[in-house]
C-alpha cells in the first residue's frame, strides 16, 4: 500500500499502525500507557508483519483502551477476560498473531486464572501487560501488584497485602518468554515485544508505568517525569535473573531484562497432533 | 441418538466450528459427541478454566469466522451472564446450550428444572433481547440446535437453548436430513470497499450491521463500551438511546418472524395449557386425558421461549377460560403469559416439580378445575 | 434493638449517595465489606475502607467479583453482617454466588450503584436496566428483596433497612441505587444510634445438639448459628434437607421422604415462599394523591425524582395525577396495582431501560388500565416533558393499549429523527 508522498501527503510512519482518527487518546498527561504504545507500534513496525493477520485484544481500565487505538482487528472486551476472548480468536484461527494488551489488575488480579491456565496451556499469545501499581481507571484502588505500603484509595492506611510478581507468576504458570521493562526503556521495550512475538506460545513482557494521576499523586511522588526519572535512577537490567527476586518494593530498585526463554509445545500444535492421531486410529 | 448426542449432530451440521465449553453436569453428553467428531469435521474445541472464559473464547472465535458453540447447566450459566451482555453488545452470533438443572444454585444437578428461563432473558445487567429456543425430543434437539445457529446469525445475537437432563439423555430416533437440504442461514457480510466499512452501520430494514472476519484487512475495533457506527466508544446519552434502541428492537420488532410454537385442538377450547421443554409432553397427555373426559382442553406449546408469543397468546385469551401452565419451577413463564393474556382469560400456574416429570398427574387436575 | 454507638457517624453531612449508602451499612452494623473497584461505585468502598476500622469493620478489595461476593457470604457465616458494592458487569458476575446465598440462606445485602448497559455500555452515566435482572439473574427459583433509594439521604436509610430485611428473612437483599443517586451530593443527615432500629441476627437458642439449620419458624424462616460455635453445621448450594444434608435423588433418600411427609416441599419452594407469604410485612410504597387519580406514575429510584416535576405541572394544570413509588422494587406490589387498575385510566412508567417494571404494572393491571412505559436507554434522566407528555397522552386517549411501547421520547425523536420506527410499526 506504498504510495508516493508529495510534501503535503506525508505521513508520520505511526500513522499506519494508529487509528489516528481517534487521537487525542483518554489518557492523562505523564501516563505511561502511550509508551507502552509507541514500543508496541515501534515492534510492530519492525516486524514487518502483515497487519491484517495481527489481533489486539484488551480487556477493562486505562491499558485496556489501547485496543481502541491500534489499526489493527482490534476487541475491546470485559474486565478479566482479554486472555480467554484471545484464546477463542487464536483457536479459531490459528494462522492469526493474536496480542492481549491489558493492565495489571485486569490479567493479574481479576483475569490471574485465565492468565494462568493460558500459560499453563501454552497458548500461542504474546500478553503486553502495563503494571501501574493500581486501579487507575475507577480512581485508584489497591491493586494486586499494589507496593507495601503504598496508599491507594481503598488502602487508606497504606497497603499491607503482598504484591505479585509477574514475571515469576508467569514462568511459574509456564509462559514460554518473560521480560520486564519500564516505561522509559522505550528501545528494548519494543525489542523485547518483538522477540515475544516471534515465539511461539505464550509470551509475557511486563510494562512498568508511571501513572501519576492517582498512584503518584496520592504518594507524592511527583509527576510522570519525575516518574521516569525514579527508573533512571533505579532501574537495573540483570538479563536471567532468576523471577524469585523480581518483586518490587516501594520505590526501591527495578530489576529489568529478559528472565524467562524456553521451549514447550504450544497448544494449537498439541490440539493438532492429537486429531491427527486420533483419525489415523 | 440421545438428546445431548442431537444437539452435538445439530451444531456440527449446522457448520458450527467451536466449542468452548468446561465440565459440568448435566451437559457433558454433547461435548463428548462434539469433540470425537472434531477431526473429520475441521472443528476445532478447548475446555477452559471456567464458565466466564468459555463464553468469552466462543465470542473471540465467532470473530474469525466460524461459528461456535458453548454448552453449559444451572451454575455455569450463571457465570455466563456477564458475556452474554458482552456478545449482545458486540452483537456476537453465538449459541449458549443451557441444560437446566433442578433448584437454585447447585440444586439437585441430576433432575430437570427449569428456573432459568427468566433468567435467559434477563440475566445480564442492561437493556437487550435475546433468543431462546426449547426443544421437547431429541429429533427436536437437532432441529433447533440447526434453529439456533440460524438465529443467530440472521439477527446477530446469542441464542440460547434451553432443554434438562431428561431430554438429554432420552433416547429416541432422529432424522438427520441430507447436508444439501438443511437450511443454515448465512453469516451476513460485509460486501464493500475495505476503508469504507462501518462495524455497526446497520441495514434500516432490518437494523442489522453486516460483520467482517479478523484478518480480512478491515482493521476494526469493536468495544463492549456504547459505540457509534465506526464501533468506537462515544460516552454520552444519545449514544447510548441508539446503542439500546437497536439492539432491543432488532429483535422486539421481529419477533413475529422469530417465534415458532406448536398449537392443538386449541379450536374451541376453554382452557389452554401453555408449557414448553420436557414438561409438555406431560402437558400433551394431560390434555389428551382431558379431553377424553370431555373437557375442552387445547395445547399450546412454546419452541421459542424469548421472544414470547404476546399476540399469539392474548388472541387464544380471548377464546378460552384459562390457562394452566405448568412449569418446573414457582412461576416464570405464568408470569408473561398472566401479562399476555391481558385479563380476559385466567393463569394457573402448576409447580410441576422435578420427580414428577413422566406423571400428568397435577396438570390433568389443574385443567380439571376448569369445569368446577 | 438499637444501633450501636460505635458504628453510627451521628452527624449532618454534605456527601454524596455511595458515601451515604457506606455509613448507613456501618450503621446497620456491618462488619464486613469484600469488594471490587468498578465505576460508579467506588467511592462507596472507598468511603468505607477509610471509616471502617473506626467501627472494627473490616474491608478486603478480592481479586474479582466472584471473590468478594463468595467472600461476603463466608463472613456472614462468620456471624457478621456483610455486604459488597458493585455495579453493572460486575453485577452480572455475581450471579452465581447469588443463587448459592439464596440457596444457603445467607442474609448479606448487594448495592449495586446501575449504569448504563448492556456490556460495558457508559460506565461512568446512570441506568436502571438491572432491576430484572436483580430478580431474575441467578440460576434457579428464589425470591429476593430490592430496595430503590432516589436521594443519597435515603442511600444512608435504605442501608440501614436492607440490612434489616436481610436478616429477618435471611436472603439477599439489593440495594437498587443508580450512578445518579450515588454520585448525587446533598446534606445527609445520620441521626443518634438511639434513634436506628436494628434487627438482630436471628440466633438460634437451644441446645446444640437439637439444632437443625433449615428447621423453620412459622413464619418459614429457620434460626441460624454462626461457624465455630460446636454446631458442626453442614450448609450445601445442593438442595438439601432440615439437616442441612443434601438430597438428591428422589427416591433413595429417607430425608426426601420425611420432607414429603411432613410438607411436601422442596428447597426452592421455601426460598420461593418465605417471601411470598411474608410479603405484606416487606412490602413499602410511597402514594400520592391516589384517591381520585384518573392517572398514576408508578416510578422508582432516580426517576421518581423526575416524574415528580412532571406531575405537578400537571396537577397546577388541574389534572388528577397520583403517584406511587415502589420503595421495594421486589416483591412487586401486585396487590395494589390490581386495585388502583380498576380505578384509573391508566399507568404511566418512567424508567431508565427499555422495559421492565413496566411489564409487572402492565401483567398487574390485567388489561383493565391503559399502561405507557417511557423508556429510556440510559446514560442520564428522563426530560420531565416528556413524562408529562405521556400523561396528557393517556388522559386524552380513547383506546385499549394492547402494548406499553406506545410512547416516544424527545431523546428518541431526538435520536432517530421520528423516522425509523414510522416506518415500522
Amino acid at each position: 500500500m506504498e504510495t508516493i508522498n508529495t510534501i503535503q501527503e506525508q505521513k508520520h510512519p505511526m500513522d499506519d499502525l494508529l487509528r489516528m482518527d481517534r487521537i487525542p487518546h483518554i489518557w492523562c498527561p505523564g501516563c505511561g500507557i502511550g509508551n507502552a504504545v509507541s514500543a508496541f507500534a515501534e515492534a510492530l513496525r519492525k516486524l514487518e508483519y502483515d497487519l491484517d493477520k495481527v489481533v489486539v485484544v484488551s480487556g477493562i481500565g486505562c491499558t485496556g483502551r489501547v485496543a481502541g487505538y491500534i489499526k489493527t482487528d482490534s476487541f475491546h472486551t470485559t474486565h478479566g477476560r482479554a486472555i480467554a476472548f484471545a484464546t477463542g480468536i487464536k483457536l479459531g484461527n490459528p494462522d492469526l498473531k493474536v496480542i492481549v494488551i491489558s493492565g495489571d489488575g485486569d490479567l493479574v488480579s481479576i483475569g490471574g486464572n485465565h492468565f494462568v491456565h493460558a500459560a499453563r496451556r501454552n497458548i500461542d499469545l504474546t500478553v503486553i501487560c502495563v503494571n501501574n501499581f493500581i486501579y487507575a481507571m475507577t480512581g485508584g484502588q489497591v491493586a494486586p501488584t499494589t507496593p507495601i505500603p503504598a496508599y491507594t484509595t481503598t488502602s487508606p492506611f497504606g497497603n499491607f497485602e503482598a504484591p505479585a510478581n509477574v514475571p515469576q507468576l508467569a514462568e511459574a504458570a509456564g509462559a514460554v518468554y518473560v521480560a520486564r521493562w519500564t516505561a522509559l526503556h522505550m528501545r528494548r521495550l519494543a525489542d523485547s515485544i518483538v522477540e515475544a512475538f516471534n515465539r511461539p506460545g505464550f509470551s509475557v513482557v511486563e510494562v512498568i508505568s508511571p501513572c501519576a494521576m492517582y498512584y503518584s499523586r496520592i504518594n507524592k511522588l511527583g509527576d510522570g517525569l519525575d516518574m521516569m526519572q525514579f527508573y533512571y535512577n533505579n532501574s537495573i537490567i540483570r538479563h536471567g535473573e532468576s523471577t524469585d527476586n523480581l518483586n518490587i518494593d516501594y520505590q526501591k530498585e527495578i530489576i529489568v531484562g529478559k528472565f524467562v526463554d524456553r521451549e514447550r509445545p504450544a497448544f494449537s500444535e498439541s490440539l493438532n497432533e492429537w486429531l491427527r492421531k486420533d483419525q489415523v486410529e | 441418538m440421545s438428546g445431548y448426542e442431537a444437539c452435538a449432530e445439530g451444531a456440527l451440521a449446522a457448520g458450527c466450528g467451536f466449542l468452548g465449553y468446561t465440565p459440568i453436569q448435566p451437559s457433558f453428553g454433547i461435548v463428548r459427541r462434539f469433540i470425537t467428531r472434531c477431526a473429520e469435521t475441521g472443528a476445532t474445541f478447548v475446555q477452559m478454566e471456567d464458565e466466564i472464559s468459555s463464553l468469552a473464547a466462543v465470542l473471540g472465535a465467532v470473530w474469525t469466522g466460524r461459528k461456535a458453540l458453548t454448552v453449559t447447566s444451572g451454575q455455569g450459566f450463571a457465570q455466563m451472564m456477564e458475556h452474554i451482555g458482552l456478545g449482545v453488545m458486540l452483537e456476537t452470533p453465538c449459541v449458549i446450550v443451557n441444560v437446566m438443572h433442578d433448584g437454585a444454585s447447585e440444586g439437585i444437578p441430576s433432575m430437570p428444572g427449569g428456573g432459568d428461563v427468566m433468567q435467559a432473558r434477563w440475566g445480564s445487567h442492561g437493556d437487550y433481547e435475546i433468543i431462546a429456543l426449547a426443544p421437547n425430543s431429541p429429533q427436536e434437539m437437532f432441529d433447533l440446535t440447526v434453529e439456533a445457529f440460524s438465529l443467530s446469525e440472521r439477527y446477530r445475537t446469542p441464542v440460547v437453548i434451553l432443554f434438562d437432563p431428561v431430554l438429554g439423555r432420552m433416547k429416541d430416533s432422529v432424522n438427520i436430513p441430507e447436508a444439501a437440504k438443511i437450511r443454515v442461514e448465512k453469516r451476513k457480510y460485509y460486501k464493500g470497499p475495505k476503508d469504507g466499512y462501518l462495524p455497526y452501520k446497520y441495514d434500516e430494514k432490518d437494523l442489522i450491521p453486516s460483520m467482517v472476519d479478523i484478518s480480512q484487512g478491515y482493521r476494526f475495533h469493536v468495544t463492549g463500551l456504547t459505540h457509534d457506527e465506526k464501533g468506537y466508544p462515544v460516552m454520552n446519552d444519545e449514544c447510548q438511546e441508539w446503542n439500546v434502541h437497536r439492539l432491543v428492537n432488532k429483535i422486539r420488532l421481529f419477533a413475529d418472524k422469530i417465534v415458532r410454537m406448536e398449537e392443538k385442538y386449541l379450536e374451541e377450547a376453554d382452557v389452554a395449557v401453555v408449557s414448553y421443554g420436557v414438561v409438555s409432553r406431560d402437558a400433551l397427555t394431560a390434555v389428551e386425558a382431558a379431553r377424553k373426559e370431555g373437557i375442552k382442553a387445547g395445547y399450546f406449546r412454546l419452541q421459542t421461549v424469548w421472544p414470547f408469543p404476546e399476540k399469539r397468546i392474548a388472541e387464544i385469551a380471548a377464546g378460552i377460560k384459562r390457562f394452566v401452565v405448568p412449569e418446573i419451577n414457582f412461576g416464570q413463564i405464568s408470569l408473561e403469559v398472566e401479562r399476555c393474556s391481558r385479563g380476559r382469560a385466567g393463569v394457573d400456574a402448576v409447580y410441576h416439580a422435578a420427580r414428577e416429570v413422566g406423571k400428568p398427574g397435577s396438570i390433568l387436575k389443574a385443567i380439571q378445575k376448569t369445569n368446577k | 434493638m438499637k444501633a450501636d454507638p460505635r458504628d453510627v457517624f451521628t452527624g449532618t453531612y454534605y456527601i454524596d449517595g455511595d458515601v451515604a449508602m457506606a455509613y448507613g451499612a456501618l450503621a446497620a452494623g456491618c462488619k464486613f465489606l469484600g469488594g471490587y473497584p468498578i465505576t460508579p461505585s467506588t467511592e462507596a468502598a472507598e468511603a468505607f475502607a477509610r471509616i471502617a476500622p473506626r467501627a472494627g469493620a473490616r474491608f478486603i478489595q478480592m481479586e474479582d467479583e466472584l471473590g468478594s461476593i463468595a467472600s461476603v457470604l463466608g463472613a456472614s457465616w462468620a456471624g457478621q453482617k456483610a455486604m459488597t458494592i458493585t455495579s453493572g458487569p460486575s453485577y452480572s458476575l455475581m450471579m452465581e454466588n447469588i443463587s448459592l446465598g439464596a440457596a444457603m440462606e445467607i442474609p448479606f445485602i448487594i448495592i449495586n450503584i446501575q449504569r448504563a448497559g448492556p456490556s460495558t455500555g457508559v460506565p461512568t452515566c446512570t441506568g436502571q436496566a438491572d432491576v430484572m435482572q436483580s430478580r431474575w439473574g441467578g440460576n434457579g427459583d428464589y425470591e429476593i428483596i430490592a430496595l430503590a433509594p432516589d436521594s443519597p439521604q435515603e442511600g444512608f436509610e435504605f442501608a440501614v433497612k436492607a440490612f434489616n430485611l436481610a436478616e429477618r428473612y435471611r436472603c439477599p437483599v439489593m440495594l437498587m441505587s443508580d450512578e445518579c443517586v450515588g454520585h448525587m451530593t446533598e446534606k445527609v443527615v445520620v441521626p443518634e444510634a438511639s434513634k436506628i432500629d436494628i434487627e438482630p441476627r436471628r440466633f438460634y437458642k437451644g441446645p446444640a445438639d437439637a439444632y437443625l439449620p433449615y428447621k423453620r419458624d412459622p413464619d418459614l424462616v429457620s434460626p441460624i448459628v454462626k461457624a465455630g460455635d460446636g454446631y458442626g453445621i453442614y450448609i450445601t448450594g445442593l438442595s438439601h434437607d432440615e439437616k442441612g444434608h443434601p438430597v438428591l435423588e428422589s427416591g433413595n433418600s429417607y430425608d426426601l421422604e420425611h420432607a414429603r411427609a411432613l410438607n411436601r416441599k422442596s428447597t426452592d419452594q421455601y426460598l420461593v415462599d418465605k417471601i411470598r407469604k411474608n410479603r405484606d410485612k416487606i412490602i413499602e410504597i410511597q402514594e400520592e394523591n391516589t384517591e381520585d387519580a384518573d392517572v398514576v406514575v408508578v416510578s422508582y429510584g432516580i426517576s421518581s425524582r423526575v416524574a415528580y416535576r412532571a406531575v405537578e405541572q400537571a396537577r397546577q394544570e388541574g389534572y388528577k395525577v397520583g403517584t406511587l413509588r415502589l420503595i421495594t422494587v421486589w416483591p412487586f406490589p401486585e396487590e395494589r396495582i390490581r386495585e388502583l387498575a380498576g380505578r384509573v385510566k391508566g399507568f404511566v412508567v418512567p424508567e431508565i431501560n427499555y422495559g421492565q417494571i413496566v411489564f409487572e404494572v402492565d401483567r398487574c393491571a390485567e388489561g383493565r388500565a391503559n399502561v405507557v412505559l417511557v423508556p429510556h436507554g440510559g446514560a442520564s434522566v428522563h426530560q420531565p416533558e416528556d413524562i408529562y407528555a405521556a400523561i396528557r397522552q393517556l388522559l386524552e386517549s380513547k383506546k385499549r393499549y394492547e402494548n406499553v411501547f406506545e410512547f416516544r421520547t424527545i431523546l428518541e425523536r431526538k435520536v432517530f429523527g421520528g423516522g425509523m420506527l414510522k416506518n415500522r410499526s
